[in-house]
């Protein structure tokens, strides 16, 4: 509790973390109040062709899509589809990769060693590139997206996991636990897993923000929920057919998109700066 | 090596395993139950799933990766004949990055939290949280529509000048052919600038980081101490320690050109291997898409292994290690 309200404090002196936790909570709120916020709350799914593709006005606050829906109610309920990805996948992601880091780099063995391999393929390759030949074999749907997504990520957990594990092992805090007779499940939970809880929280916070870009990709590639959801991505691709014209279409959803990512690197990068004792060091001294 | 043939693993893996019946998918929705069963037997999906796996490596060995329904010619030529476009932009890509980008971040890091430090700071942030179709088409809708400034899209008007390389600007060069070069060049552009944004981003953050560690470092104090002009330890030796750190990010740096590439090329209807993994996706061309999995992943791993060798040939403390 002592250590939250401490991370709070510094993450509200941080200029740029705190933009970041704001744009956030925005999101979220969004995302819950959807109904509430929206203008239009029953226009999101309908077919309204003699209001198609008006410009942003008073009635219409982004304009209306090509069946003649409003952008902004649709960009307030996409926020819903993107934290329902994200979340899910970062978080399966998490219960994957976590306990492989943790197991492969506490046991030294040829198990171990295979599950750091499996994870380098992985690494190997840009993550959209393999989602993409998951999402399509598996059909397009947002559920299969979710799935491609978690099955990609991953990797990037258990190598940062593995290799702070490793490290670990060799502290006399540890080997004193092991010495006193601890169980091997009880060092790895009670000791380790505290001790790499700050990079993880980091990797989180940005994994959030790369997941969701990579998802709008897979939904402007038309991978993701059909039509007529109201993803971002896809609504970008929809809208690409009315440009020049209709150009409050593809600019809403991606504005939206870019915010959110933003406000996941920021608090990123400032939660990293508080939680690595290393880092936040060196970036005095430069000072 | 070894990490190409776990991807082939994989991808064997994704292609065989997870599909409910994956001959019905490689012969598509139009194809009747007889022909997916003739098919079944001709591609072997018959036999045990060792021998399919087996019979997967021989023929991706032999650049064997089926035929395109989409196309209907074998995926090898496809990919390879788009494999220029993809090359040549990513190449711009990487050059603008790298050339604009070590400048920015010496600079940056050298007006720490001074004004050109902080405006650098949110352009590379943003950066890294723009959707690159997204940003894209927002330059196609303001360059090409609006201003009329650029071309739409595409990568040549009309025919593209006869070359070997099928590199239109080194083949325009080569031929004297300035106008051709002009015309592919303006095609060129707003792709490589899309591309190359979350790239030069990337570039600037770590050489602004690096060049901070070098900063401290004892061999810099000790030429302040020697009464070296600034500018020489500056742009000569600074920046020399922060190349080699910038080697080894090429590798990324590629990983996220080539995952770029896949939506850049197909907002701009770039004829390269992205845009046919788009065509293949949208036609449910299954073997295509497969296909280009393996070979952008192969690529990719090429390329970091070019990298790892470059860096240990020009960092003397990798040799010795």
């Amino acid at each position: 509790m002592k250590a939250t309200v401490f991370i709070l404090q510094r993450l509200y002196h941080d200029r740029s973390a705190f933009i970041g936790l704001v744009l956030i909570t925005l999101l979220f709120l969004t995302a819950i109040l959807a109904p509430l916020l929206s203008t239009f709350p029953d226009a999101v799914w309908d077919f309204n062709p003699k209001d198609r593709l008006l410009p942003p006005g008073t009635q219409y606050l982004f304009g209306t899509d090509r069946m003649g829906a409003d952008v902004y109610s649709r960009v307030l309920f996409g926020a819903r589809i993107t934290i329902v990805t994200a979340v899910i996948a970062v978080g399966v992601s998490l219960l994957i990769g976590v306990p492989i880091g943790l197991v492969a780099g506490y046991y030294q063995s040829w198990v171990s060693e295979l599950l750091m391999r499996v994870s380098d393929i992985f690494l190997a390759v840009p993550q959209v590139v393999l989602a993409i030949a998951i999402a399509q074999t598996l059909g397009p749907s947002l559920n299969n997206v979710i799935l491609a997504l978690s099955l990609t990520y991953w990797p990037w957990f258990t190598r940062l996991v593995y290799a702070e594990t490793r490290s670990l092992k060799n502290e006399v805090f540890i080997e004193s636990a092991i010495a006193l007779g601890a169980k091997p499940w009880r060092v790895i939970v009670f000791h380790i897993l505290p001790n790499v809880s700050s990079p993880i929280i980091v990797r989180t916070s940005i994994g959030m923000g790369f997941t969701i870009l990579t998802a709008a990709a897979l939904g402007f590639l038309g991978l993701g929920a059909p039509a007529p959801a109201p993803e971002w991505g896809r609504m970008i691709s929809e809208s690409r057919e009315f440009l020049p014209e209709a150009w409050w279409y593809a600019a809403a959803p991606g504005f939206a998109i870019f915010l959110v990512v933003m406000g996941f690197n920021l608090l990123g990068d400032g939660l990293r700066d508080i939680l690595d004792p290393r880092i936040r060091r060196a970036s005095r001294e430069h000072n | 090596m070894p990490t190409v043939v776990g991807l082939i693993t994989i991808v064997f893996l994704i292609s065989h395993i997870i599909p409910a019946d994956p001959v019905a998918l490689i012969a598509g929705e139009t194809a009747t139950p007889e022909q997916v069963e003739e098919l079944r037997t001709q591609l072997g999906y018959d036999k045990p799933l060792l021998v399919q796996l087996g019979r997967y490596f021989v023929d991706l060995l032999q650049g064997n990766f089926g035929t395109s329904l989409f196309t209907t010619r074998p995926i090898i030529d496809d990919l390879s004949s788009r494999l220029p476009a993809t090359i040549e932009l990513t190449f711009m890509a990487m050059l603008l990055s790298i050339v604009v980008g070590i400048p920015f971040g010496v600079l940056s890091a050298l007006y720490r939290n001074a004004l050109f430090d902080h405006v650098l700071r949110i352009i590379t942030v943003s950066g890294l949280a723009i959707a690159s179709f997204w940003l894209g088409i927002m330059l196609q809708l303001l360059f090409a529509m609006r201003l009329g400034w650029t071309p739409l899209q595409g990568r040549f008007d009309g025919f593209p000048p006869e070359g070997i390389t099928g590199f239109l600007l080194a083949d325009a060069l080569a031929s004297g052919d300035f106008d051709a070069f002009g015309t592919a060049f303006s095609h060129l552009v707003l792709p490589t600038l899309t591309l190359a944004f979350p790239a030069l981003a990337t570039v600037v953050r770590f050489t602004r980081a690096g060049v901070l560690d070098v900063l401290q470092s004892n061999f810099v104090l000790y030429e302040r101490a020697m009464g070296l002009p600034a500018s020489l330890i500056v742009w000569k030796y600074i920046l020399r320690n922060a190349m080699v750190s910038t080697v080894t990010q090429i590798g990324l740096l590629f990983g996220i050109l080539l995952a770029g590439a896949v939506v850049v090329e197909t907002v701009f209807d770039w004829p390269g291997i992205g845009n046919y993994a788009f065509n293949s996706i949208a036609f449910s061309d299954y073997n295509a898409i497969m296909g280009f999995t393996v070979w952008a992943g192969v690529i990719f791993i090429l390329v970091n292994l070019i990298v790892d060798i470059v860096h240990a040939m020009i960092d003397p403390r990798e040799i010795r290690g």
